[in-house]
């Protein structure tokens, strides 16, 4: 449907050549765009019926005074299907420190919120299919559980600013949500307007490339440089992630380029959960509450997470 | 007169909630009076973790996104 509509503007409407570099971009760029709008919009609104979304707030009353493993394994299970806007990582870290949950298991949290979401997993099953929504899914519950851990052993507790450990928590506010079929309507519609008024932009610059890519990159080069052979290419594709950011699901037509001209499987994953979970300016955002030194530490876990995951999938595939 | 709070380290979308609601109060025609919150402990100390948070006459009345139109009409109004 989505291919017959691209077909129709592309090669019909602008009279491109389907072998031209740019009816193949601009059939690319189409497709996705209308692709991708129509499943966020789809998705992000019958989980806002569903209310599906969980509230940081509620992840702290489930995750404290838990024992370490199973309170990890709630916080990267629930990190995945809780939203929150990165201006929140800072009152969201001293709200998990506040109710004495290791520092290890927040950023568990604060790495695999990022990285999965729900809205992403779908977006990916529609874009790239089954068994690769399955795979990034999966290296990011991986690299979430072992980044934590990974933390955890550098005892981060001493990098913590002094005034964070002062800070009391009032009771949690919970806010009883309108649970009448008209309430999660206005709900949905709500959520949608903003979750896609705030990702909009990135999908669309995630598509323009991927089309680029798609349109002007010979495949022959791709499959020679890129194809996994080389072992450089993996941290070359997490060092590239670092300074660009991305929504998750911005990067998903990019990687649907890289993979439909012949880039490794593991390659792609590493650049993109290197995009999406690494980010600049959210580290620097948590410069508020934890010194340098921690956030090098929590790059550096992660960029060889996400290096060590790239190798194994490039080897296993 | 109501006295509104909005919750946030001062991220845009903590811009937008102060914004709406001052709108909304002058097409309402009602007088409020809104103070924007950056600190960190206070914020907290509502028991709010994700901003943007709204405090109405000292309740917690909304946290963790921009708060619709109908909603933020019916803090001015009600």
């Amino acid at each position: 449907m989505f291919d017959a509509f691209a077909r129709l503007v592309a090669f019909q409407v602008l009279r491109l050549s389907p072998e031209s570099h740019l009816g193949a971009a601009i059939h690319f760029f189409v497709m996705d765009v209308v692709k991708i709008f129509v499943l966020l919009v789809l998705v992000i609104y019958v989980m806002g019926l569903l209310r599906a979304m969980l509230s940081p707030e509620r992840v702290r009353a489930f995750v404290r005074d838990r024992p370490d493993w199973q309170a990890r394994g709630m916080a990267v299970t629930l990190g995945a299907v809780t939203p929150f806007c990165s201006c929140s990582s800072v009152p969201l870290f001293i709200g998990f420190v506040e109710a004495g949950i290791p520092l290890g298991v927040t950023f568990s949290f604060l790495i695999a919120s990022p990285m999965i979401n729900e809205v992403a997993a779908v977006i990916l099953v529609g874009v790239l299919g089954w068994k690769l929504a399955a795979l990034y899914v999966a290296a990011g519950l991986l690299v979430a559980w072992f980044g934590g851990i990974a933390m955890q052993a550098f005892r981060p507790e001493r990098w913590v600013e002094d005034y964070v450990w002062k800070i009391h928590m009032g009771e949690a506010a919970m806010i009883e949500p309108d649970k009448s079929l008209m309430g999660r309507h206005r709900y949905a519609v709500g959520e949608v307007r903003e979750i896609v008024g705030r990702i909009w932009l990135w999908v669309l610059i995630g598509v323009g490339v991927g089309a680029l890519f798609h349109g002007f990159v010979p495949a022959g080069w791709v499959t020679a440089h890129l194809g996994g052979d080389d072992w450089y290419t993996v941290p070359a594709a997490v060092l590239l992630g670092i300074p660009l950011y991305s929504n998750a699901t911005g990067i998903i037509p990019v990687a649907e380029a890289m993979l439909g001209k012949g880039v490794a499987v593991g390659t792609t994953l590493a650049l993109m959960m290197s995009v999406a979970a690494l980010s600049l300016p959210e580290m620097l955002i948590l410069r508020k509450v934890i010194r340098w030194q921690a956030l090098a530490l929590f790059a550096g876990v992660l960029a060889v997470a996400f290096t060590l995951v790239g190798w194994g999938f490039n080897l296993i595939t | 007169m109501k006295k509104f709070k909005v919750l946030g380290g001062g991220c845009r979308n903590c811009e937008v909630t102060a914004n709406a609601i001052t709108q909304a109060a002058r097409e309402a025609g009602v007088e409020i009076e809104l103070v924007k919150v950056t600190d960190m402990a206070e914020i907290l100390g509502f028991g709010v973790m994700s901003t943007p948070g709204v405090v109405l006459d000292g309740k917690v009345v909304h946290a963790g996104s921009i708060p619709g139109p109908d909603q933020i009409r019916a803090w001015v109004r009600e």
